[in-house]
């Protein structure tokens, strides 16, 4: 094969790419050093705080803040939805105040009087007949390929029916949403903002603001984000509670504004991650060869249309028909949740396969194997040996029985398979890399690190290119003065940021090589840095160290522009995965234990073998959290949620998770294909795996998540009596 | 939070002094992990907290097998599951105490604050009243009751005690100490709790100018005691049902016995019924059931709790054998 100039180091030829490297924020992170949106505190710094909606859908009929104006100390007031605005869910912001305190800025709060008129709402989804008399559901879509009647027509074939679901939950960020911003003169803006999308942010303010009639240019603002306590999806932009920050400082002369959202207003109003129920028919010849599919499914990302989750999920049989329709309810806004749509396709596909296989009196993994030329081709090969790899890991032989563990004792241990999908293509990536006469090397980009090591894999990728250590790279993130690096989103920025600054180190290698030449009398294509060293390729004893060659460049500094995308193949898309659960279930009290969780997983090219493996475990612990306890709850009446705090909206704890084992595909037919990303993959099958494994353990299916005491006692009595 | 003044006493009669005579003027706090949290959320509102931090002659355990326990209002659950007599004496105010996970609260909490602490219902946590009232009459029935009552929910309180130490004090026939203006009094601790009839009533007999100053435990007298809860989580969570027993036994008989639920009913719920079906009688996996299912006979769930019924009962067969087998 023809190589490339920019191509990834063959094996053999890498010293910290692949391996496990320990992330390079780690000691700030720890020792509390590194500082959060949320602790900003620039002098002078206001706090605000929303006046909100009680009311799940109501129109606003009075509003008097000549009150919270008069209380010393209150800076600013910016009303958010005046009279006659109509709100489309409880918790919603009416009115925000910037005082000098925090407590100042609460009792501001509560001296603003709002009145409403109280307008029917829809809070649940789950009873769509009900949805639908209520005339608050949509078409969501429809598709038929092949001929699904005469598929399931057919005599020869087993059909299942099942019904499956998952509710509305939310994203739990870690640091709620919010930012400080401050005008540090009339025309400019500083922002810090809580946000996966630190080069977007100038655009996305100046856009905002200058909706609402603020004069400013896109670039006199600036957005920075150096930690971050979680995404997930629901931190793409500084929201409108972002651009109200900025209105408040402008108000109060360009005093920082801190405006960071209270759990509460969290967990109700900065986004929820759609539910989804449906009743599926699947059909196979009796040799299990899928032939039909048939999903009738609904589900609510609040007020407006949420998109879909793709049914079948990975797994197309010939035949298929799906219908969506969506509940518009007054729960607050759908946003991306992890694998935006994946988690609840999943579990609906992999939870009917379950089924199925379960009628076919075969070995769900037998099963999976035996459809597998149902996936799209690119990921055939990986789920294959993904499914020999986690069946081996999980002594699958040992530890699968057919439905219903018939061991006496009121503990019923099951175990469960699922796989998954997702692109992970890098995202558009610019960086500089900047070599100085001393040796010294920094890179520069605008992007951010979620807690997913985006730093440390920059480090490994420049340091690798340049033959140097992981700590002698300055990493510089978290900018939006820095070049232009995509959103965070979508598993695209692991692909997008190794692939810019390996080709700027790359090039920036080459100016090294062409300064060094000369006085080692070689050409620079005769060179190679390796090991601290720039030496002549196959006679290592002509060399000069690091220093000595950064040297030769005199007074000139070494900078380069890389981008992606760019020439050479160092990325793609498209990544299989593989998860068993195995569980114990107690029949007396319906409590579920997760006893380990196998992830077999690939994403190409691994960078950092620690922080991709620390993301499987990160998503292995959010499966757990949302297939066992997350739920949003509402209250039909009130029309408002009944548990926007950490006490009743429940996640799990370090007991809760039992022991995850994660491998990582590597090597020829993964290493070739580039890097792509891994954010998303791992959280998409824990729900279906877990679920599989729980209806393995009792011999009946919990229909829906989280699979809470109540519903798995349930299960367990129909059970009995069919 | 609202503003409140802070007061600090140095002495349980200075304590008193400062407290009011009508509820929700003035708060004690102890541990303050119920109290703050509470104010933080706009659900009491006091003019004036009144913290017992200072008044250190409250700060004390005291007793041992053959006098009974004495604890003080400012003994830490941490130092609860620390102390070699409650470990020896009485292995299910122990577990009771184990099933506090959160080690903070462990620390912060008290064992005074932890009989006292407020009900978890969400109605009452997101400020709809500890009746939840609404139009009239309750949210609960048809409302999200998943973790409501299924005992004593004839009306009009639906929530469930919160207390973990409480069923096991109960059963050990535990009694309080509360010192208000005309001195001090002695309560049962069974007769502590009560149902509200009306918003604004608590769901305990002491007076609001009076503090829970000690818990008085009877000695042991080699009764085999144990608790045993059902909690969705590991940690940090609340029991969806909890039993307490206390066992008299001869040889593998039941003398006498005291079973107490937990978080199924307004207050902590003793259950003759279960007791009934236990005294005399050989205890065995089979009597344990029985009693479990007398304790649960009369419970009356709600459109979304009746497996809860299921775990209380559950719970108490395994409260039974845990206490006969002597498991920590």
């Amino acid at each position: 094969m023809a190589t490339c100039k920019y191509d990834w180091p063959a094996a053999g030829h890498r010293e910290l790419i692949g391996k496990s490297i320990e992330r390079i924020d780690g000691p700030e992170k720890s020792s509390g050093r590194a500082k959060y949106t949320y602790d900003t505190n620039p002098p002078g710094r206001l706090i605000a705080k929303t006046c909100s909606c009680p009311y799940a859908h109501a129109k606003i009929t009075s509003l008097d803040t000549s009150a919270a104006q008069k209380l010393p100390g209150v800076k600013a007031v910016l009303v958010v939805h005046p009279v006659g605005d109509e709100i489309q869910w409880a918790g919603d912001e009416v009115v925000v105040v910037a005082a000098t305190t925090e407590e100042i800025a609460e009792d501001a709060v509560r001296l603003i009087k709002v009145e409403y008129e109280q307008l029917p709402h829809l809070v649940r989804e789950e009873d769509l007949k009900k949805a639908e008399a209520a005339g608050r559901t949509k078409e969501g879509g429809e598709s038929t390929t092949g001929d699904p009647a005469k598929a399931f027509a057919d005599p020869d074939s087993v059909l299942s029916e099942g019904f499956y679901g998952l509710p509305v939950i939310t994203h739990c960020c870690l640091e709620s949403h919010g930012s400080v911003t401050m005008w540090t003169d009339p025309k400019t803006l500083k922002t810090w903002v809580s946000t996966q999308n630190v080069s977007g942010g100038p655009g996305q303010f100046g856009q905002g603001l200058r909706f609402k009639k603020v004069d400013v240019e896109d670039n006199n603002i600036e957005t920075i984000c150096q930690y971050i306590g979680g995404g997930f999806g629901s931190k793409f932009s500084p929201d409108r509670w972002g651009i109200e920050a900025a209105m408040l400082s402008k108000m109060a002369g360009g005093a920082p504004v801190r405006l960071m959202l209270d759990r509460n207003i969290e967990m109700e109003m900065a986004g929820a991650r759609p539910s989804a129920y449906a009743k599926v028919r699947v059909a196979a010849k009796k040799d299990g060869t899928l032939t039909a599919w048939d999903s009738d499914s609904w589900g609510t990302g609040g007020p407006g249309p949420a998109g879909h989750p793709p049914l079948p999920y990975v797994i197309e049989p010939p035949n298929r028909h799906w219908k969506h329709t969506a509940v518009l309810t007054n729960i607050g806004e759908a946003r991306a949740w992890r694998a935006p749509n994946h988690p609840q396709a999943c579990l609906i596909t992999m939870g009917a396969l379950d089924d199925l296989a379960d009628k076919l009196q075969m070995d769900p993994i037998e099963f999976l194997k035996k459809n597998v030329n149902l996936a799209p081709p690119i990921l055939r090969r990986a789920y294959s040996e993904e499914l020999v790899k986690a069946a081996e890991m999980a002594d699958w032989k040992k530890n699968w029985h057919p439905r219903g563990d018939k061991t006496p004792g009121h503990i019923k241990r099951g175990v469960g398979v699922s796989l998954h999908t997702w692109g992970g293509r890098g995202h558009n990536s610019n960086c500089n890399i900047i070599i100085r006469p001393d040796g010294s090397a920094t890179v520069q980009l605008g992007s951010q690190d979620l807690g997913t090591g985006t730093r440390t894999v920059i480090a490994i990728t420049v340091a690798e290119t340049l033959g140097l250590p992981v700590d002698a790279i300055k990493v510089e993130i978290g900018d939006s003065k820095f070049p232009y690096d995509g959103a965070s989103g979508g598993s695209t920025t692991v692909g997008g940021v190794s692939n810019s600054t390996r080709r700027g180190a790359v090039d920036a290698l080459d100016e090294l090589f062409a300064a060094v030449a000369p006085s080692l009398g070689v050409q620079p294509a005769d060179l190679e840095a390796w090991n601290g060293k720039i030496q002549v390729k196959g006679d290592a004893s002509k060399s000069l160290t690091w220093k000595q060659a950064c040297a030769k460049l005199g007074v000139k500094t070494i900078q380069t522009l890389g981008k992606n995308p760019g020439p050479c193949h160092l990325g793609d898309s498209g990544v299989g995965g593989v998860q068993i659960a195995d569980v114990s279930v107690d029949t007396e009290t319906g409590q579920v234990k997760i006893n380990r969780i196998i992830a077999a997983q690939d994403c190409g090219l691994i960078i950092d073998m620690k922080t991709a493996e620390s993301q499987v475990y990160g998503a292995l612990i959010m499966g757990v959290c949302y297939s066992l306890f997350e739920q949003k709850v509402m209250d039909e009446t009130l029309g408002v949620m009944l548990n926007p705090n950490m006490e009743f909206y429940k996640l799990a704890t370090i007991g809760d998770i039992g022991e995850f084992v994660v491998h990582m595909m590597t090597g020829p037919g993964y290493d070739e294909r580039g890097v792509i990303g891994l954010g998303e993959p791992p959280v998409i099958s824990p729900g279906a795996a877990i679920a599989n494994a729980v209806t393995n353990a009792i011999g009946v299916r919990v229909p829906t998540l989280p699979l809470t005491p109540d519903k798995v006692l349930a299960a367990l009595e129909k059970g009995e009596k069919a | 939070m609202e503003a409140f003044e802070y007061a600090s006493p140095k002495s349980i009669q200075d304590a008193v002094r400062l407290l009011g005579s009508t509820w929700g003027g003035t708060e004690v706090m102890a541990g303050g992990t119920d109290l703050v949290s509470a104010m933080k959320d706009g659900v009491v509102t006091p003019k004036r907290v009144v913290s017992l931090k200072n008044v250190k002659e409250l700060q004390f355990a005291r007793g041992g097998a053959r006098e009974g326990l004495r604890l003080g209002a400012l003994l830490t659950i941490r130092e609860l599951l620390d102390l070699p007599q409650a470990k020896q004496e009485y292995p299910g105010l122990v577990q009771a105490a184990d099933g506090i996970r959160g080690e903070q609260m462990r620390h912060m909490g008290t064992v005074s604050g932890e009989l006292l602490q407020r009900p978890r219902d969400w109605y009452f946590r997101n400020g709809f009243g500890l009746l939840a009232e609404y139009d009239g009459k309750s949210l609960i029935p048809d409302g999200q009751n998943y973790y409501s009552a299924i005992l004593g929910n004839s009306g009009p309180a639906y929530f469930v005690s919160p207390s973990s130490l409480a069923p096991i004090l109960i059963a050990l026939d535990a009694k309080v100490t509360l010192h208000g203006p005309n001195g001090r009094r002695e309560v049962e601790l069974s007769k502590f709790y009560r149902t509200p009839q009306s918003e604004g009533e608590r769901e305990y007999v002491i007076n609001p100018d009076e503090i829970l100053t000690e818990i008085t435990v009877p000695a042991a007298r080699g009764m085999k005691t144990a608790t045993y809860e059902i909690r969705e989580k590991e940690g940090l969570d609340w029991p969806l049902a909890a039993a307490a027993v206390a066992l008299e036994m001869d040889g593998n008989t039941v003398k006498r016995s005291r079973v107490v639920l937990g978080h199924v009913a307004p207050v902590p719920w003793p259950s003759p019924e279960a007791e009934e079906a236990l005294n005399g009688k050989n205890l065995t996996e089979e009597t344990a059931d029985a009693a479990g299912k007398a304790a649960v006979s009369k419970a009356t769930p709600l459109s979304q709790n009746g497996y809860k019924v299921q775990l209380a009962r559950v719970a108490v067969k395994r409260a039974l054998m845990r206490a006969v087998k002597g498991e920590a």
